[in-house]
């Protein structure tokens, strides 16, 4: 009973992080400017780094705690690489 | 104990919409910039201390090694958003509306 309750909290606990997804998504493919899009693409990591961890709670499995680990890096140096490449052009110079 | 991990991780995902829905909806660039914040400090924060309950519940051992994520994120979402308006500004001077 108590189980079921807690997989369905996180079931719509994941619903709202996809609809916050689709949201970011929506942002980055109108976004007016370059900026807008490498901050709407941050979102998306971020939410799914998010999911990542809800789904990790809801099997039970320590291991999707690693791969929203590596999304979290990844995200960050791709954001960081992206707003280099705006501010000069090139990202190693 | 894992009901309230539930709940926990369901606020943190109700933040994170809720920052998205800001990033969608808001006018300008220097304005979208801060809701998606709200996702990326305090929704994170507390999904990580749900899924802490959870598996110190499940393993019946305090787990801590979410604390990593938090620390991670907690230090590079000031330093990417400072890079990325530091770009807005400098792709577009004197305007306020990018």
């Amino acid at each position: 009973m108590s189980h079921e309750l807690f997989a369905a909290t996180l079931s719509l606990a994941q619903l709202l992080i996809g609809l916050a997804m689709v949201l970011a998504l929506y942002r980055l493919l109108r976004g007016p400017r370059a900026q807008d899009r490498v901050l709407a693409l941050d979102t998306l990591y971020v939410d799914a780094m998010l999911l990542m961890l809800a789904y990790g709670m809801k099997t039970g499995t320590g291991l999707y705690f690693e791969a929203a680990l590596v999304i979290g890096m990844l995200g960050f140096v791709s954001t960081a690489a992206l707003a280099k490449f705006l501010l000069r052009g090139e990202v190693i110079e | 104990m894992s009901t309230a991990a539930a709940l926990l991780a369901l606020a943190g995902a109700l933040l994170a919409l809720i920052g998205s829905l800001g990033l969608a909806r808001l006018g300008t660039f220097y304005e979208r910039v801060h809701p998606p914040t709200l996702g990326t400090t305090l929704g994170t924060a507390l999904i990580l201390i749900g899924s802490m309950l959870h598996f110190g519940a499940l393993e019946s051992r305090p787990v801590l090694h979410e604390i990593l994520i938090g620390v991670f994120m907690t230090l590079t979402t000031p330093v990417t958003y400072m890079l990325l308006v530091r770009a807005a500004l400098h792709r577009e001077p004197g305007s306020s509306d990018g």
